[in-house]
């Protein structure tokens, strides 16, 4: 493939151009960018929780209100979408063997919505916190922020349907007639279930915000008590879109872990056929879970118990990712590199991730849990534990390929530690927060609950290490992109190169080799 | 599929856990809301940004709810502008108050002192602040 930096283009060619790499490399450095951009407001929360009732980094909560919003809808929708469309553009066509993807116009266009809808959020920087909820975002939420936040998520909604069309349609239709759908790597599995996934949610949503925006124009009383609508209806739709988008941000992370693991624990794949009929699985059982949100909302106890056995059952299909994964490790001649590294950090988080969500699951331990620290520990144990691994651990696996050069081994592990460190201090403390007590959401805490503050600060430190640890990774990705040694293109790890994609010598296309 | 047999016993084994965590959390929720039938009823009302209380002899509160030692009391929770969540932390009393809706969740103290509680759905420039106590007394009935 094109290597950037061996043969330097201007930067417009790449800009204008729809092919698949292109694209992909787009995607990648914006979602790259709104990481740190996201990262930034994170380390601001975290260093304001510091000190109670002091209000010395964030002077009011407007402000602060503002911030978390930003970081969250930046978080998922600036970052996790556009990454995993990014590695997705760039490995989907290879793994399907198809020479670019199937509408690589719908696909440029698609990435050029993203910008539009990510400076929509920006400058409005909503307060409505990213779900929103009716009829605070009708009836309080200050606009032209809340408009421009409605805008934003609707732009990024249509963006993110049109490449899901294309993925589907490139996968199923695209794919080289010698290759059967069950012999398709995994991880264009994972972007095939969260594409079909993303096509029947999103719409969903995508009505929810023009509901949202008429009746925040008084044309409509969908969500707003006050003109006979009713607040719950706006929960339904949109954790009926969201719960299933939360298996949208984390499959592709399982995805690249299934690239990563086999190849440097020098091993086959333990089972392709238990892996896709997982995501499969998750991808159907995804949409029946959504109320496990709403417990609280006063919704009857037959309700309850049907969507906490939605839950519960997309239990077992993680289950087998982490059992194939671990199978797959065992006996094998295991190279800790970074890639493998992050990976297995991210399998090690995502299953206790998994394990408090069985825990909120149940009835009565939701009571204590929802709407505390406790969810916010276990969202981002999910979000920096699965997705962030997943995604550094890909992205330091792809960056020989695509830079020419070698990152630093040495640094990358300090990064993997201080990462790792930082997630479990902060999100496990985040975790104790909730059973403490503590709300989300909050701009200050009383002094006088001096646990609380203890906790917080234990958090904020471990905040602070993943910042660290993120300051490593940018100055490793600038540094050796253009600084680093030359890479041994058919190995770039020393793994021995039949552990490889071998895609290069099938492709019809040519053009492609390595990974 | 059949790979081979430990898949399988690792699937089973999840699901016995997961039968059993569904199991008791049904029985302990209904439990949780079956409400006494001697309960005083409390109607709770969020509002930006703060909790008032109207108690069943009319006795009207903000922000401070006084409730005897060894009673049960309804909460009927209700909002009067946008979502808002009727907590007391140390009690698991937990239901959001959602204008245009009444929910209910009840408690029977079997200890004085004094609790917080507070709102944890956010709910505007003050979620944060919109914090009460709950001061359960005993008047040796």
């Amino acid at each position: 493939m094109v290597l950037e930096l061996q043969k330097p283009r201007p930067v417009w060619q790449i800009m204008f151009s729809t092919h698949h790499t292109d694209v992909g490399y787009l995607y990648l450095v914006f979602g790259i960018t709104f990481l740190f951009m996201g990262g930034v407001l994170a380390m601001i929360i975290r260093t304001h929780l510091f000190f109670p009732g002091q209000g010395v980094l964030v002077s009011d909560s407007a402000t602060y209100n503002r911030i978390f919003t930003v970081h969250g809808l930046t978080m998922l929708f600036l970052f996790a979408l556009p990454v995993a469309n990014g590695i997705g553009n760039i490995l989907v066509p290879i793994m399907v063997r198809y020479k670019d993807m199937a509408y690589p116009k719908l696909n440029a266009i698609a990435f050029w919505m993203n910008p539009v809808g990510a400076a929509l959020l920006w400058l409005g920087f909503a307060d409505t916190t990213w779900v929103s909820y009716a009829p605070y975002s009708i009836i309080r939420a200050p606009g032209p922020a809340a408009d421009m936040f409605i805008f934003g998520m609707k732009i990024l909604g249509i963006s993110s349907i049109l490449s899901s069309i294309n993925f589907v349609v490139t996968i199923l239709k695209c794919k080289h007639p010698d290759l059967p759908l069950r012999r398709v790597p995994l991880f264009a599995w994972s972007m095939l279930t969260v594409s079909l996934m993303t096509i029947v949610a999103m719409p969903t949503y995508a009505a929810a915000l023009i509901m949202m925006l008429t009746d925040r124009l008084g044309l409509s009383g969908f969500f707003n008590p006050f003109a006979g609508g009713d607040p719950i209806a706006y929960l339904h739709l949109f954790w009926f879109t969201f719960h299933p988008e939360v298996y949208i941000f984390l499959l592709p992370a399982i995805g690249m872990m299934y690239e990563i693991i086999p190849r440097f624990s020098r091993k086959p794949l333990y089972s392709q056929a238990s892996g896709v009929f997982a995501f499969v699985m998750l991808g159907i059982i995804g949409f029946a879970s959504w109320g496990h949100h709403m417990y609280s909302t006063g919704m009857d106890f037959t309700t309850k118990v049907v969507f906490m056995i939605g839950t519960l059952a997309a239990v077992p299909a993680s289950g087998m990712h982490v059992f194939n994964f671990l199978a797959t490790m065992w006996g094998g001649r295991i190279r800790f590199s970074a890639p493998m590294k992050f990976a297995i950090g991210g399998i090690a988080l995502f299953f206790s991730a998994g394990a408090g969500g069985v825990l909120n699951s149940a009835m009565p331990l939701d009571f204590i849990t929802h709407g505390t620290y406790w969810v916010v520990g276990h969202m981002h144990l999910f979000l920096i534990g699965t997705i962030g691994f997943g995604f550094v651990g890909m992205i330091y696996y792809m960056f020989p390929y695509i830079t020419g050069r070698m990152y630093s081994e040495k640094w990358a592990s300090a990064h993997f530690v201080l990462m790792f460190w930082g997630s479990v201090q902060m999100l496990y403390t985040q975790h104790l927060l909730g059973l403490e007590g503590m709300p989300r959401r909050v701009y200050d805490y009383p002094v006088e609950f001096t646990s609380w503050t203890q906790l917080n600060q234990i958090a904020t430190v471990g905040g602070w290490l993943l910042g660290a640890s993120f300051a490593i990774f940018l100055a490793v990705l600038i540094y050796y992109s253009a600084k680093g040694k030359p890479a041994n293109m058919d190995d770039p790890w020393g793994i021995g190169g039949k552990y490889y994609y071998p895609v290069a010598a099938k492709n019809p296309h040519g053009g492609h080799s390595g990974y | 599929m059949g790979h081979d047999t430990a898949e399988w016993v690792f699937v089973g084994v999840v699901i016995a856990i997961l039968c059993y965590v569904g199991v008791d959390s049904w029985i302990v929720q209904k439990e949780v809301e079956d409400v006494p039938a001697n309960a005083e009823v409390i109607k709770v009302t969020g509002q930006q940004w703060y909790w008032s209380f109207e108690h069943a002899d009319g006795t009207k509160e903000v922000s401070t709810l006084h409730v005897q030692k060894g009673h049960a009391y309804l909460f009927e929770i209700t909002s009067r502008d946008v979502m808002h969540s009727f907590n007391i932390p140390d009690w698991v009393v937990f239901e959001d108050a959602v204008p245009g809706h009444t929910n209910h969740a009840w408690f029977a103290p079997d200890q004085v002192g004094t609790y917080p509680i507070q709102c944890r759905e956010y709910c505007g420039l003050l979620h944060y602040n919109m914090r009460g106590s709950l001061i359960v007394e005993d008047n040796g009935t």
